[in-house]
């Protein structure tokens, strides 16, 4: 017999990583509730990006990335969806379905040789300046998750010094739009 | 039509437009303006506990016991903490409660106020729901929105938390009638097409079994009548976990008794062996299903659950069907009904060879014991407080340990709403408030908490809430002297290292009884047993039984953790030494 009270996990399954963006009522505590979800069961948040976006309604737009099993994905849904104020919860799966977008902003700083390269890769890399003086510079990337950790892996060692990032947010591709139970498109 | 009232007018108004009739609760600073409030009024009763959480397990006992929210009224800051247990409690056993608790004014919100805390905070994992109200005008729709949130869907506790200022404030009151929730719509009837794929396996299982749990109580006492037509039109089988004991008779032929870790060598070998599991309103809990890999392996499974959330949490099902157990089982005994007439009749033959199965398992006699001349058995206690009270319609609460699995196991419960236990917390301490809410929904009931010596002194003192109220509860404590299945589980896991678990200074029971104006009872012979347990029941007026018990019984059978279900163990000893006659058979 174990020493246990409890049954032992041996079952290892392969993780996925997910969007799920959820409608809530942009009211007292919501964030909380969310974020309280995730941790109290033991779910992962990689990011967190939450704006309201329908003034009328009050509705904010709640986009987590997260990773699990596809049972967990599944119970971290159907766990969101009992939350009293959240209308709808959808995910994104990470394939062509979907467009995924984050927005980092990150700061240089160094002399102006190094500066000079450093530039000089923001621009490969398409950046936005937003900033600059004699000794620093900040720059706006707005791109997929991969690519931007690809750029901070170039651009370490150029006096790279503070970095910014949003996390992704996340759109279905084509005329596909998502409903609330009364069929208003979200 | 509205009308401008205080906060604390909007509150009773509320409560009593939603027919409340008992509020259990404890004053304080933060919440002096309702109490006044509560003075001026007579439509609603308040049972003054002595503790916080005694008042959230009464509440609980009352809602279990009546199809009706508890309703509790406690203060700030330490009110509120001293909640928490009872709201959890109520959480994951999925029991209506509209908790009502001060907050510091909302001027002194955030600022570490005298008796402030942050209870919408502290509670938000444990309520279904949880507001803090900062615009009067806002109260009565909150309070609306509560009820509708605790007892519609998968019931349980939310939560209102009520500054000061805003009780003393004027604003409008509106009715229930007009309030929506857009975010909230739980299901109520079932997929009509799912349930026709369960009706389909239904008719061509060879082994099923009908494994239900407390959604059947929660639906109602209408889902227990639809189950035991469900059952009888079917002839299958059927166990129940321990909450939903009562929901089918305990004494029917069909009824395997409860399942899970300490559930009967049949119930656990038939769900183990089942070619089709049919889940109503039970959630596969771990107590439940041991091992999950090992879990009935060869069967399909059908889950009935009003929480989504609830299927494929655990284990995954064929069939799933989301919505109000009382619906859907009719929509299937319509369909069995329409599509297989005389259905019981001809599939008996298909499932003969599973009854013959089931009937060499229950030969085992899982649940039978050895009384002997000289100290009396927990198990043989509960057996004869059953015997002795069974035919007065009684209403049994516990606590939490061995005690209540011999509960579980001995009394045999015939209606639902008879039993209230605190099975997914496990809270010691939960059967003797309880009780008291019981009481006060059924004033002319039996009402019987079976409690254990440690459990019943974590909430000893709401015996003094019984006598100030008079109501004549029973409390039956099996008393071993030892935190009975912590000493269990050391015996059998941690070489009998007793690390804590014996009570090397308990009180004299009887006296405390006395102590407390109550009646002290005491029996430790069994010759003396059934005389003592008549004399308890004739007592008008609340009384502690002191049962002195053997001390180093243990609770079986059991599925070891980790175990599969047919690999229970059923005693320290081969059941085949036991001698027939020695038996005591239950």
């Amino acid at each position: 017999m174990p020493k246990s009270a409890y049954s032992i996990d041996t079952i290892e399954e392969k993780l996925e990583r997910v969007i799920i963006v959820a409608w809530v009522d942009n009211e007292a505590g919501v964030l909380a509730r969310v974020s309280g979800l995730f941790s109290g069961r033991g779910y992962n948040i990689e990011s967190l990006a939450v704006a309201k976006v329908d003034e009328e309604k009050n509705i904010s737009r709640i986009t987590i990335s997260t990773n699990g099993t596809k049972s967990v994905i599944e119970q971290i849904k159907a766990q969101l969806l009992k939350l009293v104020p959240v209308h709808k919860v959808a995910d994104y799966k990470i394939d062509d379905h979907s467009v995924f977008r984050e927005l980092a902003l990150f700061k240089f700083r160094g002399d102006s040789s190094l500066l000079k390269k450093a530039e000089q890769i923001c621009i490969d890399f398409k950046g936005e300046f937003l900033d600059k003086t004699a000794q620093s510079f900040i720059v706006q990337f707005v791109n997929t998750r991969r690519e931007i950790d690809d750029f901070i892996k170039k651009a370490k060692p150029y006096g790279l010094a503070s970095i910014s990032r949003t996390g992704p947010l996340a759109m279905k591709k084509g005329s596909e739009t998502i409903q609330d139970n009364k069929g208003k498109v979200l | 039509m509205s009308m401008e009232l205080t906060g604390a007018e909007i509150v009773f108004k509320a409560l009593s437009d939603h027919k409340v009739e008992y509020i259990f609760g404890y004053p304080g600073g933060a919440v002096l303006p309702l109490y006044d409030q509560l003075f001026q009024q007579k439509k609603i009763k308040h049972i003054l506990v002595r503790h916080e959480q005694g008042a959230g397990h009464a509440a609980e006992g009352y809602a279990r016991s009546s199809g009706k929210p508890g309703v509790v009224l406690v203060t700030s800051g330490p009110g509120a903490t001293n909640m928490v247990t009872a709201l959890t409690d109520a959480y994951m056993d999925s029991i209506p409660l509209v908790c009502i608790t001060g907050q510091v004014p909302t001027h002194l919100i955030g600022t570490d106020a005298f008796q402030e805390c942050d209870t919408t905070g502290i509670t938000r994992p444990c309520t279904k729901h949880n507001w803090l109200v900062k615009d009067v005008n806002e109260l009565a729709e909150t309070i609306h929105k509560a009820f509708r949130i605790a007892t519609t869907g998968r019931p349980g506790p939310v939560l209102i938390d009520i500054p000061k200022d805003i009780q003393f404030k004027k604003g409008i009151y509106k009715s229930h009638e007009t309030i929506k929730i857009d975010s909230y719509q739980p299901n109520f009837e079932g997929d009509i097409q799912q349930i026709e794929k369960a009706v389909d396996l239904i008719a061509n299982s060879k082994k099923p079994i009908f494994y239900t749990g407390g959604g059947v109580i929660n639906a109602g006492p209408k889902a227990s009548e639809a189950l035991r037509e469900l059952v009888s039109l079917t002839g299958f089988p059927i166990t129940s976990t321990l909450q939903g004991l009562g929901c089918y008779p305990g004494e029917d032929s069909q009824f395997l008794g409860m399942l899970g870790m300490h559930g009967t060598y049949e119930s656990n070998h038939a769900m183990h062996d089942c070619d089709l599991m049919i889940n109503i309103g039970a959630r596969f809990d771990d107590r439940i299903t041991g091992m999950v890999s090992k879990f009935s392996p060869g069967s399909k499974k059908i889950h009935i659950d009003i929480d989504p959330s609830s299927i494929n949490k655990v284990v995954k099902v064929d069939v799933a069907v989301v919505g109000d157990a009382h619906s859907i089982m009719s929509s299937m005994i319509n369909i069995i009904k329409k599509k297989y007439p005389g259905f019981k009749n001809s599939n008996k033959e298909k499932i003969s060879d599973w009854w013959r199965q089931i009937e060499k398992w229950r030969e085992k006699r899982s649940l039978s014991f050895k009384q002997g001349a000289k100290t009396i058995l927990p198990q043989h206690a509960v057996h004869r407080l059953y015997e002795l009270t069974k035919h007065q319609d009684a209403f049994i609460t516990t606590e939490v340990g061995q005690h209540q699995m011999w509960a579980a196991q001995h009394y045999k419960f015939n209606k639902p709403n008879r039993w209230m236990t605190s099975g997914g917390l496990g809270t010691m301490g939960y059967g003797l408030p309880a009780a008291i809410g019981v009481q006060l929904a059924h004033p002319k009931k039996l009402v019987i908490d079976i409690a254990g010596e440690a459990s019943i002194l974590m909430n000893m003192q709401e015996l003094s809430t019984a006598v100030q109220y008079r109501l004549p509860i029973k409390i039956f404590i099996i008393n071993n002297e030892y935190m009975g299945m912590v000493r269990q589980w050391q015996e059998l896991l941690h070489d009998k290292n007793y690390s804590e678990s014996y009570s090397k200074a308990l009180p004299d029971f009887v006296k405390l009884a006395e102590a407390y104006g109550a009646v002290g009872i005491r029996a430790s012979k069994p010759e003396e047993l059934d005389e003592k347990i008549k004399e308890m029941i004739s007592v008008d007026r609340p009384v502690i039984f002191d049962c002195v018990v053997e001390k180093e019984e243990n609770c079986f059978p059991m599925i070891p953790s980790g175990k599969a279900h047919n690999e229970m163990i059923l005693g320290p000893e081969d059941e085949e030494t036991i001698s027939e006659e020695g038996k005591v058979l239950v």
